[in-house]
């Protein structure tokens, strides 16, 4: 294990434990207060059917990719 | 009513020189927060079957087929989930067109997952499996989210590893090799209690056979009568890309919602882009209507050219449209009808029931891609640009 990988797996403990010392944070948004993000229409993917199928079709027509979420796999592009 | 709102899938990231470190970066990231976190419990996906018939339908290219998506809980820490998709493909575009015959294939697809819940955390393992007559692909993806702050937060590590395997229809020695590797980091956050928002980053690196084999490339040639030849284009073996993606949802006063998204793209193939969208969400009784606009701009590849001076004029050559400098406007409108509700229905065991249609309109204008079809005189001929329509129209049950 070399010196990089070891101080950022040092770094990541530091945080962890930074965040553990400080007890539980205080969620600002309480869960009585999230009626509106429950509802179906705040739903960030509500049909994965669909999105991942439009997903194929743009990185079919497009060069970029990636960087929106969960896709599907193969892309039998050819 | 108290609601949790569900972890959002996410995605991707690391340094691509040293895949093997970074894999091993997030586990150990992973498995730190899994022990740390605090102790709420994250939720499953619903039980949910999707029943979708798709159609591209633009540019001489035509591929329609269907996708059946299953989900279901077995027990109260695991829920699987499969696909089956279809492609079914009638291709007479503008490249087949001019340097090769239309043709029709079939794609089949098919995948098997599998979440486990436990406190917080979410893992996740997918198999996907594409196969059609002259490229077969397999893909195997693991992810983990935890739940974190009192659930306002989901951070979710992803990495997955394809192989793919491509050959030529027109020869049946040709066999080449193709390796993906994606690495995803996605951090879904709530922000006020009408805002949610996601951030994710996904780091793609492709090693194998790149190019199409059967597609060319245009060079200046004196010698032929339009002035112009064609010969095979060729790839570098190696490609990683970087994309970061942001995207906000708001619900706005009067029971509507409001989405921006964002997206920044960069390649080692010199390819850069800017992705945004707007989409705009309104229910009307049992019906959601929603409507959006999509925008992407991107440069070319450096390796791009509509005309090469000469055969073999470069190291790698593409003449691959989406490889081009283009821009591309997409509107989409969708409805959907909810049928059946919670609210007492004779269906047995199925407890709400959806159907759902969309239509995109996109349009497509290549900055240095000619339309070979006007038979102009060479470099006189017009910029190629591509309308499509892309129809969807699926039934979802819930039980």
């Amino acid at each position: 294990m070399n010196k990089r990988l070891t101080g950022r797996i040092l770094l990541v403990l530091l945080v962890l434990t930074g965040i553990s010392a400080c007890g539980p944070i205080e969620p600002w948004v309480k869960p009585y207060e999230r009626d509106k993000l429950a509802d179906p229409i705040m739903a960030l993917d509500d049909d994965a059917v669909s999105t991942s199928y439009i997903q194929h079709v743009y990185e079919a027509r497009e060069g970029a990719r990636g960087g929106e979420g969960a896709a599907g796999g193969g892309c039998g592009c050819n | 009513m108290v609601a949790k709102v569900p972890p959002v899938a996410a995605a991707a990231a690391t340094d691509p020189d040293d895949p093997a470190m970074m894999l091993r970066r997030l586990t150990l990231t992973t498995m730190l927060l899994a022990i740390t976190g605090n102790a709420f419990a994250g939720v499953l996906p619903e039980d949910r079957a999707d029943i979708l018939y798709h159609l591209y339908d633009g540019g001489g290219v035509e591929i329609d087929g269907p996708s059946i998506l299953v989900r279901k809980k077995v027990g109260k820490s695991v829920s699987v989930v499969g696909n089956y998709y279809v492609d079914m493909v009638s291709s007479a575009s503008i490249d087949v067109v001019t340097t090769a015959s239309p043709y029709t294939e079939e794609r089949t697809q098919w995948s098997l997952g599998m979440d486990y819940l436990r406190g917080n955390t979410t893992m996740r393992v997918n198999y996907v499996s594409s196969e059609e007559s002259d490229y077969d692909a397999e893909t195997v993806s693991f992810s983990v989210s935890q739940d974190m702050f009192g659930d306002l937060t989901t951070l979710t590590l992803g990495y997955a590893l394809g192989d793919d395997l491509v050959r030529r229809s027109d020869d049946p020695t040709f066999e080449r090799n193709l390796d993906k590797q994606t690495y995803s980091i996605g951090l879904t956050q709530i922000l006020t209690k009408n805002l949610i928002s996601t951030l994710n980053f996904e780091t793609v690196t492709d090693e194998g056979f790149l190019n199409n084999p059967y597609r060319s490339v245009r060079y200046a040639d004196l010698g032929s009568a339009l002035g112009y030849s064609f010969e095979p284009e060729l790839y570098p073996n190696t490609r990683t890309s970087n994309a970061l993606g942001l995207r906000a949802r708001y619900f706005l006063a009067y029971r509507a919602a409001i989405e921006g998204e964002y997206r920044f793209f960069t390649d080692t193939w010199g390819i850069e882009g800017h992705t945004a969208a707007l989409m705009y969400i309104q229910p009307w009784g049992d019906f959601v209507f929603s409507g959006k606009f999509r925008y992407h701009t991107q440069t070319g590849a450096d390796f791009y050219s509509d005309l090469f001076s000469r055969s073999e004029a470069t190291n790698f050559r593409a003449r691959d449209k989406e490889l081009s400098s283009l821009q591309s406007y997409t509107f989409k409108l969708k409805a959907s009808y909810e049928f059946l509700n919670d609210d007492g229905n004779d269906w047995g065991f199925i407890k709400k029931g959806k159907v759902t249609a969309s239509i995109d309109l996109l349009h497509v204008d290549y900055d240095d891609f000619s339309d070979l079809r006007a038979l102009a005189p060479i470099g006189t001929e017009p910029l190629y640009q591509l309308d499509a329509d892309v129809f969807q129209v699926f039934v979802s049950f819930w039980y």
